[in-house]
């Protein structure tokens, strides 16, 4: 820390005081306190004051979580939540009116406002720009109709972020708008999408008739697109968050190896040491890249890592299988559940080498991820985009 | 197994760049990649004047030695800049046979007055081990006898240039340290063909050489930390080596064109360099981690290091491979100089000991034992 930030650390640990003093970290309903803990400025203290936030850098919230933590205040429930604390509230706070960061924000934090993320259709996967889910204005609203596809958590989800096409006259990125949609609108019907791995953790989502109020507009009509973009660098970034030292899936593995001795042999050793190397360099690498992105905005680089966690969870979750042997073949729960989180590395070998499949896939494909990489942080050429200057409704679909 | 402790700066200093910039422009000016590869043939151009400037003028042959000792008191943060660059320029200068490995051995073991010699520039050492010798698995070659050392050390890096051997030996009550002067009668230093030139090895022979001892007693713990401080910074090499692979391959697919199109403009060539970058950057965070835990002296060094090269090795050889098959035919060829980085890369990968090694090594270190 230098001198000039440790009026900051001193005056958050007075404000972390203070709200444990008002509110009794161990008896408070958590709700409650966690609206209290917004109110104070603690939620991301790199917020705006008023929003959460008191504006200092974001280094400093792992004091204030850690002090709450130690008082046993309730914390949010960010595994829950995940679209809204890593995509929704980052979103709101970069591009939301006064109103909106008001009035979104704190029920967001406070676990009121559980978010799911309706971007994906069925004819709009890695293309996500080409979407087709129509908004058309109506007075002070607009009439929603279109289907979602891979919206994990709808079924528990109250709030969403939505991107629908506002304008099918001009090009494809130019004609969509980022609302904020809510759940409970009668028109919105949302089915279980069952997996591979057994379970329902995505949903399809039906959109008839949806009436969203243009105050839960985010951003300009037609700046959709740019929103998104925002959005999904955010998500890159936190799904490629590194752990610490085997943290993970590689964890799982070393654990297996240490307790049962039985499961040991040369030639898999030698492999374990390398996925161990791998999962080692790839977490010191999201540390570098989070100490380089100390001061911004994530950036393409985010992408990077994403695109490392994905092959490696593959290959790890492949190997642990092949280390227990017969006990691989077994499977621990084919029902249709329906998860109120994600866990990449919850239940047994078989589900996380199955969960982790989908590691390459969701939140950008490795493909993409790649071409973003080739194009943005290696500046080689892009790839050639026939529709870039067509509008939308003229495309072959 | 033990987390690691503190918090490791896996950044560059502006102080660190400002060292960079001094040595990338000596190697410019000095290094030119059709002057190395001379080394090559019979009519050798002549590096000495550039490893005596890198030692004396840029004075960084002492920078792993403290002030109080004649060196530059820096530490392997910033050692390590100066091997990224010598590996981005494969540069055929002796840093890390003499700034490095003679150097950490004789200051771990006490030695003060070779020392002075090395840091300040004015002689050259090198470690009378094979250079492919893993961490923690040397055995000594030449014993101590009552009028000399004796024995034959083969693959020895740095032996043509140096003026000073710190050699191990087998003594009566365990392993000693020495130092032989080059001019010593009965020593014999033969050069061999080595698959990388710009860094040769040579055999060294002893009979009955005289030798002045100079460990405290504890030559196996100046040995190791020679080693693994050679471990920690030849990661950085390895990381030099690869990034220019990786930037002159970038450069070539943009310019280079077929079917009317720059080929960097295929998607095919695009996915293997945006996985190229990912492991080179990678290569960058784990070579990083290491030097700043050992300059630190961290408890978690000896797990830094054998991760770093476990897995910069095998990066600067997946680089120097994609180098040469992105690049088409032109990278076949004396004239380009693809080859002098391949042959760097593929040596460096067996010097200080095979990935192999050190993941066999870190396997003790974190509690997964093989059986």
């Amino acid at each position: 820390m230098t001198f000039d930030e440790q009026p900051i650390a001193h005056d958050l640990d007075a404000r972390v005081r203070e709200l444990l003093a008002a509110h009794d970290p161990e008896r408070a309903d958590p709700q409650e306190f966690l609206g209290a803990r917004f109110d104070a400025g603690l939620a991301w203290v790199q917020f705006p004051e008023g929003h959460g936030g008191l504006g200092v850098p974001q280094s400093f919230q792992e004091q204030v979580n850690a002090a709450l933590a130690a008082a046993g205040a309730p914390a949010p429930e960010v595994d829950t939540n995940g679209i809204g604390h890593g995509m929704a509230a980052p979103t709101i706070v970069a591009v939301g009116t006064e109103e909106q960061k008001r009035k979104f924000l704190r029920p967001l934090y406070t676990g009121e406002h559980v978010y799911c993320q309706l971007f994906s259709e069925p004819g709009a996967g890695s293309d996500l720009a080409a979407l087709a889910t129509r908004a058309v204005r109506d007075g002070d609203d607009w009439i929603v109709n279109g289907q979602k596809v891979w919206t994990s958590g709808a079924h528990n989800a109250r709030m969403a972020i939505l991107v629908a096409r506002t304008d099918p006259n001009v090009p494809k990125h130019a004609g969509l708008t980022y609302f904020l949609c809510d759940m409970t609108d009668p028109g919105v019907e949302v089915r279980p999408l069952r997996q591979i791995t057994g379970e329902a953790e995505f949903n399809e989502v039906f959109l008839t008739d949806v009436r969203v109020p243009d105050a839960n507009r985010l951003g300009a009509e037609g700046q959709g697109w740019r929103v998104a973009t925002t959005t999904l660098n955010n998500e890159r970034v936190a799904i490629g968050s590194g752990a610490p030292r085997e943290g993970g899936m590689i964890g799982k593995v070393a654990s297996a190896w240490r307790e049962q001795p039985a499961l040991r042999s040369p030639a898999v050793h030698d492999e374990l040491m390398r996925v161990w190397v791998e999962s080692e360099v790839a977490r010191l690498t999201g540390e570098r890249l989070r100490q380089q992105l100390a001061a911004g905005q994530p950036g393409p680089e985010g992408s990077a890592m994403k695109l490392a966690f994905a092959r490696l969870a593959q290959a790890i979750s492949g190997f642990e299988m092949e280390l227990h042997g017969e006990a691989g073949l077994r499977y621990d729960d084919w029902t249709l559940r329906r998860p109120d989180r994600v866990d990449f590395t919850g239940r047994g070998p078989g589900y996380r080498y199955l969960r982790a499949k989908g590691n390459s896939i969701e939140g950008g494909t490795s493909e993409i991820l790649r071409n973003v990489i080739a194009e943005r942080v290696l500046g080689l050429p892009p790839e050639h985009r026939v529709d870039k200057d067509i509008p939308w409704k003229d495309l072959s679909r | 197994m033990t987390a690691p402790k503190g918090t490791a700066n896996l950044l560059y200093s502006d102080t660190e760049d400002a060292l960079r910039d001094s040595v990338r422009r000596l190697f410019a000016e000095r290094c030119a990649p059709e002057t190395i590869a001379t080394v090559y043939d019979d009519a050798q151009a002549d590096f000495t004047d550039v490893w005596k400037t890198l030692a004396t003028e840029l004075g960084l042959a002492g920078l792993l030695v403290p002030e109080s000792l004649g060196g530059a008191g820096a530490g392997t943060r910033e050692a390590a800049v100066v091997m990224e660059e010598i590996g981005r320029a494969v540069a055929p200068v002796p840093f890390l046979p003499s700034a490095v490995l003679a150097t950490v051995a004789l200051l771990k073991a006490g030695e003060t007055q070779t020392l002075r010699s090395l840091a300040e520039g004015s002689a050259t050492g090198a470690l009378a081990i094979p250079l492919s010798t893993p961490p923690g698995a040397f055995t000594a070659t030449v014993r101590v006898g009552d009028s000399g050392l004796t024995g034959r050390v083969t693959s020895v890096a740095g032996a043509n240039q140096a003026d000073v051997f710190v050699v191990p030996a087998a003594g009566p009550d365990g392993l000693e340290l020495h130092t032989v002067s080059r001019a010593a009668p009965a020593l014999t230093v033969t050069p061999v063909l080595s698959l990388d030139m710009t860094r040769p090895i040579a055999d060294v022979e002893f009979s009955d050489v005289p030798s002045t001892r100079v460990d405290d007693g504890d030559a196996q713990a100046a040995m190791a930390e020679a080693q693994l401080c050679g471990a920690v910074l030849l990661a950085a090499e390895q990381l030099g080596v690869a990034q220019w692979c990786i930037e002159t391959t970038l450069a070539y697919v943009k310019d280079r064109k077929q079917f009317g199109r720059a080929v960097g403009s295929f998607q095919a060539l695009k996915h293997r360099l945006a996985d190229l970058w990912l492991e080179v950057s990678s290569a960058g965070a784990a070579a990083r981690y290491a030097a700043d835990t050992y300059a630190r002296g961290d408890a978690d060094t000896p797990v830094a290091a054998a991760v770093a090269q476990a897995y910069c090795s095998g990066v600067a050889v997946h680089a120097a491979d994609e180098c040469i098959q992105l690049h088409g035919g032109i990278a076949m060829t004396w004239e380009y100089p693809a080859h002098l980085y391949l042959k760097r890369a593929k040596s460096d990968q067996l010097a200080l000991g095979a990935p192999h090694h050190h993941r066999a090594l870190l396997a003790e270190l974190v509690d997964l034992p093989a059986s």
